[in-house]
């Protein structure tokens, strides 16, 4: 591999270039991860489906236990009135979770550290999240934006605040993801360069560091992919039971 | 000037981004947009095909099984606590019978006792009344005894008094003074001899 800590980053095509008009979606070695990780995913919970004993096997365990994690996520942050998006928000926990927890793997590419997957995540969450809002409260959904209890004199300036927050949602949804992913595997890569360069005699400093590293990402990819599923239950709360 | 400058120079950016980032090789791949419609593409066909089949086939399994063992659970729960409720009843219902029976034995063991006592009464009474008449009889036995043993006393002792004269004497002495003697004796000495 080279040293350049950003090559581990770079997206290249697997097999040949298809062409659909003018857009390339020829499939590279993002999409060949997006892919093992969806596999991934449903083969282990369509074998921790098939049988039902009262007393679960491990795998069983597994899937009901994410199950139940999700489950009550959903119904602590956005309430019961969440459930018929318990699928997607599974799926995107899972999801984010997998691609994550791949690009742990050495020598294999992180799908969550392009801005580009991460954005379209976020922006179809919010895309969502206002078209449910709007449907469930139509244009009362725009009080979002005057919380109660303001002083009138503030309102103006609250107002603007609140606009720009929630529009700035997608951005800081997909930019918390993209980053951390991208700072986390930048930094061990530039640990693990440090390791080659200082030789036998030093390298043994950010070898350690390196280690270290890896149980800390390990621990940011759990956690990032927690909150990007607890941040769209709190998005789809919003939408749901307007508090304003 | 300068501000048109500045925009024609930002939409040349945005036009040309693939140029620009290719030509810094130390740049953001992630910035690179070569591969985005490819990856919007794949991300979109990998995300729905998992959130299809997650959706239609997998969790709705999971969330059956999980629903089946809890009911299961509680169904066995609801059973054992039936089972309990019965075994209590039950439980009530033998101390009732041991106490009942405990209360008949007490009774029984009364009612024995009771007659018991009663027999032993009649039964001591009539031997008092046998003793007694026993006792009677023997009294009544003693003092005819008692009334005749002076006479045959005083006779044996005339007889006995005459024999010893003779031996002593050798002579013959008259029954009738003798017997006079010992009435006399006895008439003096009666409560001496007899007493009680």
């Amino acid at each position: 591999m080279a040293a350049n800590p950003m090559t581990q980053f770079e997206v290249y095509r697997i097999g040949p270039e298809i062409k659909v008009g003018a857009f390339d979606i020829s499939f590279t070695n993002a999409s060949l991860f997006m892919v093992i990780s969806s596999l991934a995913i449903l083969i282990i919970f369509n074998l921790g489906s098939k049988k039902n004993s009262i007393l679960p096997n491990k795998i069983q365990l597994l899937a009901e236990l994410s199950y139940s994690f999700v489950s009550k996520m959903i119904s602590d942050t956005a309430g019961s009135k969440a459930k018929p998006y318990f699928s997607f928000i599974f799926s995107l926990f899972m999801f984010v979770l997998f691609c994550n927890m791949f690009g742990m793997i050495p020598y294999t590419f992180t799908v969550t550290s392009h801005i580009i997957v991460t954005f379209i995540l976020a922006a179809f969450i919010f895309i969502g999240v206002t078209i449910i809002g709007f449907i469930k409260h139509g244009f009362g959904y725009l009080k979002l934006f005057v919380p109660s209890g303001v002083p009138i004199v503030l309102l103006p300036l609250i107002v603007v605040i609140e606009i720009i927050s929630y529009l700035s949602r997608p951005i800081s949804l997909s930019v918390r993801l993209f980053a951390n992913m991208m700072a986390g595997h930048t930094m061990m890569k530039v640990f693990g360069g440090f390791v080659v360069s200082l030789g036998i005699v030093g390298g043994w400093l950010p070898l350690s560091f390196s280690v270290a590293l890896t149980g800390l990402e390990i621990l940011v990819a759990f956690l990032q992919a927690y909150v990007f599923a607890i941040l769209t239950c709190i998005y789809l709360n919003d939408a749901l039971n307007l508090h304003h | 000037m300068f501000k048109k400058l500045f925009l024609n120079s930002l939409i040349a950016n945005f036009f040309f981004t693939n140029k620009i980032f290719a030509a810094e090789s130390g740049g953001m791949p992630q910035l690179d947009p070569e591969f985005w419609i490819s990856q919007i593409f794949w991300l979109v066909l990998t995300f729905g095909v998992l959130y299809i089949v997650l959706s239609k086939l997998i969790l709705p399994k999971i969330s059956a099984n999980l629903e089946l063992r809890k009911s299961q659970i509680q169904e066995n729960i609801e059973a054992a606590e039936k089972q309990r409720e019965s075994s209590e009843a039950k439980l009530i219902e033998f101390d009732g019978i041991i106490l009942k029976s405990k209360i008949e034995a007490k009774n029984i063991f009364k009612d024995a006792r009771e007659k018991v006592i009663k027999n032993i009464n009649s039964k001591k009474e009539i031997l008092d009344k046998q003793i007694d008449d026993e006792i009677k009889k023997a009294e009544i036995e003693i003092d005819t005894l008692r009334q005749s043993a002076p006479e045959k006393i005083n006779k044996i002792a005339v007889v006995t008094s005459t024999e010893i004269l003779k031996k002593l004497i050798g002579a013959e002495v008259n029954n009738s003074s003798i017997s006079a003697i010992v009435d006399d004796l006895v008439k003096k000495n009666r409560d001496k001899y007899y007493g009680h």
